[in-house]
């Protein structure tokens, strides 16, 4: 990577993990401006946890997380909410919420003390509706839709909450595989069209690999962090099937059974 | 952009209920008093009563010392448990939470008991009318506060909706057997005293009492609005909440304030009042189909107004020749409405 190149997201001497458990330690990298980045690694390698650190969501154990070159500790949650945006894998099922009602929770750090949108938030709403394709769904209860319908109108919550940095957490976990590629399909045109920069948490390899503009895979404690290209060529992406019956073929970028 | 014509029609009919309820608890009650001596004994029109009569004099003081605050109480009651009920549905993402259900009503009711059969049983003297008044407050504070804090906490660690109501349920029934306990060693005075308070009364207030009463469900209240936003970003849960700008140990610790206050006040000087808080959040879902807290919380608070006043005068309808409990009007009335939820609807928060 250049180093001149801006990062919107800066991890120094990061470590993270929970209890006495330590997932990630001495973490330095950061993620690009606009960019689209999947976050790759097997199950318990701390992806969720670096996700919602980066949120704010959890305390780094130590180290610093610098969005937009501030420290995130130092902010206040109003002012982290207008710089990340966040969906994760709660499946919110609340009868009588509407799907405009929750694109408009999106407002909050921006609305009065009682929640008021204003006529702006509403276009706000409705624009951030049309851009997951969902502006025929502003009526519907949350609790009538799909997954992969719920999935779109909390990435329209996201985008409404107007923040230049969106995290999802497996947002494709639940869905089918043609939905699996529109949601990303969906993000990456957010990323490019929007100027968003969005981190996205994933086992979908093939996905990442075809959709995203870099990658960030966690092994053994430490990031690595390019592009697609750049990962394969460091053998990052071959050493996450170690220890299976499985290889990841570079010529057809597919995963194959060892011979 | 949502159906306001239909809401604002809601809220007027709602309102225009409470007026005829209120109208009504005021008129009826277990003496019968004919509409016209209590027109006319406060001047309006005049007295027709043959013999047998009440005293202009009687009437008057029956109407506005008795019944007139008993129907402010049901009013104020009804409103604080239906709005505590709501905090805690939206904070435990739990559409069967509320003061009762989850032992905190049990915690006041401890406290209450300590000081009312605790008190006298280590021979202390409970002392002038005032302390006395405070002090059966206080003590319902600090035993909801204790058991709210205790389910906060667990809720912290256990998702599980239905090991939160498990727990509730369990340190309610310790409360209730430490205050069973309380009973078997008191003498009668006391326990006969305590016993009827736990039968529920909006009737028992006194003037000096209702100073207190009023006030902290106001400010209760105001809290109650004001957290408005915060309960409609933690329906999305915590995370999402705190992501989205919300700070959540001073929300938390507001909701905790204001139903500690609200719950704990109705519940020294109306005794444990079930089915109020865990029902009236569901009529208001009803009858608005809403989720939004700018409409459920007045919603609710309106419906518990309205629904404690229905129970009061239900309690003591003419021709009883006495009073019910209010514990059994609250519970029969509420206990379908808990029940159609469960059936109907598993997933409605």
């Amino acid at each position: 990577m250049a180093s001149d190149r801006i990062n919107i997201i800066e991890l120094r001497a990061l470590k993270i993990g929970y209890g006495r458990r330590i997932l990630l330690e001495d973490v330095n990298t950061g993620f690009g401006w606009g960019e689209f980045t999947a976050l790759i690694g097997r199950n318990g390698t701390g992806k969720s946890t670096l996700l919602r650190t980066i949120a704010g969501l959890a305390r780094p154990m130590a180290g610093t997380v610098l969005v937009d070159g501030q420290d995130m500790a130092e902010m206040t949650p109003r002012q982290r909410a207008s710089k990340i945006g966040f969906v994760s894998t709660e499946e919110i099922r609340v009868s009588n919420l509407r799907v405009s009602d929750i694109v408009g929770l999106g407002r909050a750090p921006y609305t009065d003390w009682i929640g008021k949108l204003t006529d702006q938030d509403r276009r706000i709403v409705q624009r951030s509706l049309e851009l997951v394709q969902m502006e025929g769904f502003a009526g519907k209860g949350i609790d009538t839709l799909s997954d992969g319908e719920r999935q779109r109108v909390m990435i329209a919550r996201a985008l409404a909450q107007d923040t230049p940095i969106i995290l999802l957490d497996e947002p494709t976990a639940f869905l089918d595989l043609p939905n699996r590629y529109q949601i990303c399909l969906l993000l990456r045109e957010l990323a490019h069209m929007e100027k968003k920069s969005i981190i996205f948490s994933t086992h979908d390899l093939s996905v990442a690999l075809e959709l995203c503009d870099t990658m960030a895979v966690i092994e053994e404690g430490k990031i690595g962090y390019g592009t697609a290209e750049a990962l394969i060529g460091d053998g990052s992406i071959q050493r996450l099937f170690e220890g299976t019956k499985l290889r990841f073929d570079v010529e057809t970028k597919n995963v194959r059974l060892k011979e | 952009m949502k159906n306001g014509i239909r809401t604002k029609a809601a809220f007027a009919v709602l309102a225009a209920v409470i007026l005829t309820l209120l109208i009504a608890d005021i008129l009826l009650g277990s003496i019968y008093i004919p509409l016209k001596d209590i027109f006319a004994a406060f001047g309006w029109g005049s007295s027709h009563s043959g013999p047998g009569g009440l005293e202009p004099g009687v009437v008057r003081s029956i109407v506005a010392d008795i019944r007139l605050p008993r129907a402010i109480v049901a009013v104020v009651g009804g409103a604080s448990l239906a709005a505590s009920g709501l905090q805690m549905q939206t904070l435990f993402r739990n559409p069967l939470a509320g003061p009762y259900v989850l032992g905190v009503s049990s915690g006041a009711s401890l406290g209450v008991a300590l000081f009312l059969l605790g008190v006298p049983l280590f021979g202390l003297s409970s002392g002038a009318e005032i302390i006395r008044n405070l002090g059966v407050a206080g003590a319902a504070w600090i035993g909801a506060a204790a058991i709210l804090l205790m389910i906060m906490a667990a809720s912290a660690r256990l998702k599980d909706i239905m090991t939160i109501l498990i727990l509730g349920m369990m340190v309610g029934s310790a409360a209730g057997a430490l205050v069973e306990l309380l009973q078997y060693l008191s003498p009668e005075g006391p326990l006969k005293s305590y016993v009827i308070w736990t039968m529920g009364s909006v009737g028992n207030v006194t003037g000096p009492q209702l100073a207190i009463l009023i006030p902290v469900c106001a400010a209760g209240l105001v809290m109650s609005v004001l957290l408005i936003k915060p309960l409609n970003l933690l329906l999305l849960g915590e995370n999402y909440a705190r992501t989205m700008g919300l700070r959540i140990p001073a929300v938390r610790g507001m909701i905790f304030l204001s139903t500690t206050l609200l719950a704990g006040t109705v519940t020294a000087y109306c005794g444990p009042i079930g089915f109020v808080g865990i029902a009236v959040p569901h009529i208001a879902r009803m009858i608005f189909s809403d989720a939004d807290h700018k409409i459920l919380m007045p919603a609710s608070i309106m419906a518990g107004a309205a629904m404690l006043l229905l129970c009061d005068i239900i309690s003591q309808m003419p021709g009883y020749g006495m009073t019910l409990p209010i514990n059994v009007v609250t519970a029969l009335l509420g206990i379908p409405i808990v029940i159609t939820v469960i059936v109907r609807n598993r997933k409605i928060l």
